[in-house]
């Protein structure tokens, strides 16, 4: 008890501290511009609070498109028990990445400007449209969680009625986003070091969201199972790992093709910045996923997909963070290292995003099952008894 | 028709009062401390750089078809008609897209100001639309930078290479980089050596974002109708399956699956 104590307090710490850190970097940001507090400059107009807050954030909430299309188009049932942590990851995700704009942006206060000052013709624009509208299916697919939870009867029966348009129209809107995001470095072929350029890149993009969405849900699965003491969906994760592996394996084999096709393979061999940090990335979200998970042995044990599962989340951050960073260095002549300050801002992010997290999980009825129609609800009672026996392999 | 400048950097004698007059047209500080800095700038719109006694300027290239003005999410940046290619800050929301954007990376930004805004040259297009020539190329001493028609500049910078071919590298800067643009450089040595890029591609740079955007207005319903057509598949099965009496394949597979699982494990 009092070791559990203890750590309660430390990780509080750890809370309070980046908090204090955070704010005051804001303080900072907001009182003396973007140049107090950042690293960026006319060659690198684009930092952290991009490549992390804003590409990283949105891959990392890819597993609420990932799974809503699993279970309710797809109708894939028993992955139903883990839809409500993943829907609000991906909510909060996307309110986080809302708030990161708010610092990134030179003029937030104009934030709202793509709704009646229309580009069709930026890929920023659309980006902006997906952002908004998907955060707002999002919020309508996290509503019924608080709806139960002040037992409002009507508007859950209105949203329940909505809910497979909504869906559909969320897996679209993150299919467009998940890619845009991909297709803002279309632009900039002789920028965009040619590991990383590629007409591909929105392919990728989507590609690598799907395996991240993926990859996240076994990973606030296992964590959640962990820190709130709940049954461990096992056979559902190494479902999603099973998915994973075909996932990561098309990924590679797309990946290495268009370098080959492109003639950029040469530059993987080419000792230097670059090659090191396409490596790294190449054997995170890769070569040391895969080596894992093709084995029956890891794929099926909770350690072996959480581990696999951590990898990926590693890969595909250092992907973004080449294609967004390492792939301009070379070309601007210029190294990018975040200030404290946005070190700061980011952390306060992530910060936030685990206590909201927490808070979600303490308050609203994020891990019952009340939610599941009744056939589902008996499903759910006589699968228990089955993950059980794996459970306490697990541990070993 | 659309208007351009001609800079012709071997008649340059780097005097750079084109950069004084710039700074002056833009409201922008000038002094022999910022005259000696030899980089665009948020108060320096314009630089005459030196390299070995050769002279060349940089300025915004105001591209016939700017990723700039393509990439604005908020149409901040414009291509006017007239060939400046124009910025309201109004508008702008700070993304810096444009920045990230530009194959020249001309545009940039006031970070040291808390409203900031992004700063280039935009050909001064106040007068421009009154019929008269460019701040610069109106104080122009030796004519280095020459302000009219862009199809009569392009027809005198190729009178001049071919009248004196040993004075000029053999080709016109801007032409057709990114597919032409409203300024065109002349020089006696390579471009690279100021600076300018010459891995540019001769089509325009906004095709290759809009080649991808221009397919969303068909994969919006395709991609409604698939996942719709998906959803009524998989639920009528189960519904066929439930009126047949048989248990419905995607809710009860787990249970077996997990007891296999068990099985190979022990």
């Amino acid at each position: 008890m009092a070791r559990t104590k203890f750590r309660f307090t430390f990780w509080k710490l750890v809370f309070l501290f980046l908090m204090a850190a955070g704010l005051y970097a804001t303080f900072i940001r907001f009182t003396q511009g973007l140049g107090a507090s950042t690293h960026l400059s006319d060659q690198f107009p684009w930092g952290i609070w991009i490549s992390f807050d804003v590409l990283c954030g949105v891959m990392l909430a890819a597993g609420g498109f990932t799974l809503t299309a699993a279970v309710h188009i797809l109708n894939i049932k028993r992955l139903h028990s883990i839809i409500r942590p993943t829907i609000l990851t991906a909510f909060l995700g996307y309110i986080l990445v809302c708030a990161a704009l708010m610092f990134d942006l030179g003029k937030p206060y104009n934030i709202w400007h793509p709704l009646i000052m229309r580009n069709p013709h930026s890929v920023m624009f659309e980006v902006a449209y997906c952002v908004m509208l998907y955060t707002t299916v999002l919020a309508l697919e996290f509503s019924p969680i608080v709806l139960e939870r002040f037992n409002l009867q009507k508007p859950l029966k209105v949203v329940r009625a909505i809910l497979i348009p909504l869906v559909i129209c969320g897996v679209i809107l993150s299919t467009l986003h998940q890619s845009s995001l991909g297709t803002l470095y279309l632009i900039v072929p002789e920028k965009l070091y040619p590991l990383w350029y590629t007409p591909l890149l929105p392919v990728f993009f989507f590609l690598s969201a799907i395996a991240v969405g993926l990859a996240m849900t076994i990973f606030e699965s296992s964590l959640s199972s962990k820190h709130f003491g709940l049954q461990l969906e096992l056979p559902v994760l190494q479902e999603l790992g099973r998915v994973l592996v075909v996932v990561l394996g098309v990924y590679a084999i797309l990946r290495f093709e268009d370098l080959a096709n492109r003639g950029a393979l040469k530059l993987a061999l080419h000792p230097g910045y670059e090659m090191y940090l396409f490596w790294l990335e190449i054997s995170l979200c890769i070569i040391l996923p895969l080596a894992l998970l093709l084995q029956p042995k890891v794929r099926s044990s909770a350690n072996g997909l959480y581990f696999a599962a951590v990898l990926v989340v590693l890969g595909f951050i250092t992907n973004r963070m080449n294609v967004s960073i390492t792939g301009f260095e070379g070309s601007t002549g210029v190294r990018y290292f975040p200030k404290w300050t946005e070190l700061a801002v980011t952390g306060m992010i992530i910060a936030a995003g685990f206590a909201l997290f927490g808070l979600a999980v303490k308050y609203l009825p994020i891990f019952s099952k009340e939610e599941l129609p009744q056939e589902q609800l008996a499903e759910a009672d006589s699968a228990v008894p089955n993950v059980s026996p794996v459970m306490e392999h697990a541990g070993d | 028709m659309s208007k351009a400048l001609l800079y012709d950097s071997t008649v340059c004698i780097g005097c750079k009062q084109c950069e004084q007059a710039c700074a002056t047209q833009n409201k922008l500080p000038y002094n022999d401390a910022i005259a000696a800095e030899q980089i665009q700038s948020d108060h320096k719109m314009t630089v005459v750089l030196t390299r070995n006694d050769k002279f060349m300027r940089r300025l915004c290239m105001n591209c016939n078809d700017p990723s700039c003005a393509s990439v604005c999410p908020v149409g901040a940046l414009q291509k006017t008609a007239l060939g400046p290619v124009t910025y309201d800050a109004s508008k702008c929301m700070g993304c810096r897209y444009c920045m990230v954007a530009c194959p020249f990376s001309v545009p940039k930004y006031e970070w040291g100001k808390l409203v900031p805004k992004v700063q280039k040259c935009t050909m001064c297009p106040d007068r421009v639309a009154q019929g008269k020539q460019t701040a610069c190329a109106e104080i122009c001493p030796t004519g280095a930078t020459k302000f009219g028609e862009r199809d009569e500049l392009i027809a005198e910078a190729q009178k001049r290479i071919r009248d004196n071919p040993g004075n000029y590298v053999d080709h016109i800067y801007g032409l057709d980089e990114v597919g032409g643009t409203s300024v065109l450089l002349l020089s006696a040595v390579p471009f690279e050596t100021f600076g300018y890029r010459s891995n540019l591609s001769k089509d325009p740079m906004p095709m290759l974002t809009y080649r991808v955007l221009s397919h969303i207005p068909d994969f919006v319903p395709l991609g409604g109708m698939v996942l719709g057509g998906i959803w009524w598949i998989t639920h009528r099965r189960e519904e066929v399956a439930l009126a047949e009496g048989r248990e419905p394949l995607t809710g009860k597979s787990t249970a077996p699956k997990t007891a296999n699982k068990n099985g190979r494990k022990a």
